[in-house]
């Protein structure tokens, strides 16, 4: 570890005793420095805490204007995108848009509650009845008879500059209750 | 910060003391530090003396930020210009952290230039600093690699463009040029490869061999020591030494700071720009390289046939090794310029003739019209890219990007696929999920007929697992079959 240069044979270095001054400067130096690297690197590292708020898992359905004359439960397919930083995943789904009341739009998953298969809308007997196990459910999607252990799920609508949106979500299925799957 | 072992502390030293001392018990921290701060200077300190330490502050400071970079950079070519421009547009500070990154690559040629400029005017490779001297010329060499190699990774047109033509010019290497190219290109054109050869030569293998050869560099300086100013002699020193610290470190640290502010404001200011994608097939684009290789580039413009090999390989390998091997054959002693014209005459020609041909190029750009406007509508294209948001990459197995050229029946049966909710049971693309198996390959077990049928009338084994009679009709049924047939 002994470096002493050869050419330096003789020379008595005397160390600078004014240390703690010295030490206050570079360490105001070495502050700025750092701060002028330091936050962006932080905000660079911890992007991904902040992004989560911002991601948006609302689907476009269509212009409001489709949707405020029907009387029955209109299927409509929507893209679902997903965001993985860079990636997007996308699928098509089908949702039910049912006739709005009091100005509310209601939307439902066609997927039954009891096994998963696509529940259909038949328009002469004006029920959703499930293609699988002979699922009923009225108009609203309410429960009549079946082996589905609930109602159809609705999902979470909303009208944006006059286009309606969803909120695509799987739930749990053969449970009595609306539990969402992550 | 003494000589002498340190002292038992006692209870009136304060905590700073106290520490330092158990500290130094445990790690002989006191005299390290006086090896490293109390380095002689014959004659004092500086501020020539600056472009070292102002070197290594810009070399940490690359590979911090180059770390980071690294958080969210992919070295693949479908992914590396996507994942760049993540950064740039969506990253929070991305475009800065790039911008110091990419700006500091600039710093560090400038510092080098001057590092260099003063130790051949100071005179400072003479008297037993063979070693010093060639360390320096391989870091010198290493950074230009590290430059190039980074160059690259964005892969956007003159990323691409730029490294297309520089390893174009190792084709003419005698004897071994193409299989050189190749190897470096990992293959006979620019790709995936050359990008993952270029990412593990930045990333891991010249960062490796640089730290080494800084740390050679550092310590022949170190056993040579400092060679003061240019009347001192260069090995048995005269002037009275001052130590390293702590007025030469008030200097290095001013100029770290300064360094960092300069980075800091231009990147804020003119932040490092990202063009559109690289798209090999264009064939209009005109590629530059950064602007130290420019020089080069222009030097090379004026060659032709086999003067190409002679001054575009053969001179600047006599002209390096001439270069390196400076302290064997200029072993006076005399320091002061004035009396080593040839020497420093010599970098003084290589400095005008460098700048002139980097001028030559920009004024032979600005001159012909069409290359003028091709340039502008480059520059154009990239501070337009830079305007447009953030656009995602559709993944690979995604839907969206497997089916973008998949023919339309195939399309069709993924909509029926979708809004039947088979997907809900069988997953996305037919992975399958704890509901039902997957459908993938399906194809290769069955014939279409087959397919059919048990679409039709599904067996009982599928019955008993939830499967229903699919109720479509016959068109839209053989669709649903183009579908699950290409599913893998
Ligand atoms: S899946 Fe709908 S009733 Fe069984």
């Amino acid at each position: 570890m002994e470096l002493t240069p050869q050419t330096n044979e003789g020379v008595k270095v005397e160390p600078k005793n004014r240390r703690s001054f010295l030490l206050a400067l570079f360490g105001l130096s070495g502050a700025g420095v750092s701060a002028l690297l330091a936050v962006p690197l932080v905000r660079f590292v911890t992007y991904p805490l902040r992004r989560r708020a911002a991601a948006n898992t609302w689907s476009e359905v269509g212009p409001v204007q489709d949707f405020v004359a029907i009387t029955a439960p209109v299927a409509k397919t929507i893209m679902l995108e997903r965001r993985d930083a860079w990636q997007t995943t996308s699928s098509q789904t089908a949702v039910y848009v049912l006739p709005s009341r009091a100005g509310q739009f209601r939307i439902l998953s066609p997927i039954c509650p009891h096994l998963g298969c696509s529940v259909r809308w038949v328009d002469d007997q004006n029920k959703f009845i499930c293609p699988c196990h002979a699922g009923l459910f009225t108009a609203d999607g309410e429960r009549i008879a079946g082996p589905p252990p609930r109602s159809m799920d609705s999902l979470e609508a909303k009208v944006e500059d006059g286009v309606l949106k969803v909120r695509y979500q799987y739930f749990r299925q053969l449970v009595s209750s609306k539990e969402t799957m992550a | 910060m003494t000589n002498q072992p340190t002292s038992e502390p006692t209870d009136k030293d304060n905590v700073v003391t106290r520490l330092d001392v158990w500290l130094d018990r445990r790690t002989g921290i006191d005299s390290i530090l006086h090896e490293t701060l109390d380095e002689p200077i014959p004659g004092g300190a500086r501020w020539a003396y600056i472009f070292g330490s102002g070197l290594l502050f810009l070399f940490v400071s690359q590979i911090i930020t180059g770390i980071f970079l690294a958080l969210y950079y992919v070295p693949s070519a479908d992914h590396a210009h996507t994942v760049v421009s993540y950064i740039v547009k969506e990253v929070t500070s991305g475009s800065f952290i790039r911008s110091i990154h990419a700006y500091g690559s600039s710093g560090i040629i400038i510092l080098l230039v001057l590092h260099i400029g003063q130790t051949i005017v100071y005179g400072s490779y003479k008297g037993r600093r063979e070693l010093l001297w060639l360390s320096g010329c391989i870091l010198l060499a290493l950074m230009l690699g590290m430059a190039f190699t980074g160059y690259l990774l964005p892969w956007d047109e003159k990323a691409y463009f730029a490294s297309a033509v520089g390893t174009n010019l190792i084709a003419e290497v005698p004897l071994i040029g193409p299989p050189l190219q190749q190897l470096i290109r990992g293959g006979n054109q620019m790709g995936t490869l050359t990008l993952s050869r270029f990412y593990v030569l930045h990333v891991f293998v010249l960062p490796g061999l640089l730290i080494s050869f800084i740390a050679a560099h550092v310590f022949f300086f170190r056993k040579a020591g400092a060679a003061g100013p240019i009347e001192e002699d260069p090995i048995h020193p005269r002037l009275p030494a001052v130590p390293f610290y702590p007025r030469q470190v008030a200097m290095d640290a001013v100029f770290a700071v300064v360094l960092i502010g300069i980075l800091a404001a231009i990147a804020l200011k003119t932040p490092m720009d990202l063009g559109p994608a690289a798209n090999p097939a264009d064939t209009h684009f005109l590629p530059r390289p950064e602007w130290y290789y420019l020089p080069f580039f222009q030097w090379l413009k004026y060659l032709s046939g086999h003067w190409s090999l002679i001054g575009g390989i053969l001179l600047p390998a006599v002209l390096a090794l001439i270069f390196a091997a400076l302290p064997f054959f200029d072993r006076r002693l005399e320091r002061r310029p004035w009396r080593r014209p040839i020497v420093v005459g010599a970098f003084l020609l290589f400095l005008v003739v460098y700048v002139s041909l980097g001028v030559a190029s920009h004024r032979d750009d600005a001159k012909d019209p069409g290359v003028a406007e091709q340039m502008h509508k480059q520059e154009e294209d990239a501070k337009a890219f830079m305007q447009q948001p953030f656009v995602p990459e559709a993944a690979a197995g995604s839907p969206a990007a497997a089916l973008a050229s998949a023919p339309p029946e195939v399309v069709k049966g993924l909509a029926l696929f979708q809004a039947g909710s088979c997907n809900s049971c069988h997953g996305e693309a037919g992975i399958g999920t704890a509901a039902a198996g997957p459908l993938t390959g399906v194809g290769q077990k069955y014939t279409d007929a087959q397919l059919l049928a048990l679409l039709r009338t599904p067996d009982s084994k599928m019955i008993n697992g939830g499967m229903m009679p699919v109720d479509l009709k016959q068109d839209d049924l053989e669709a649903l079959v183009a579908y699950l047939r290409q599913l893998h």
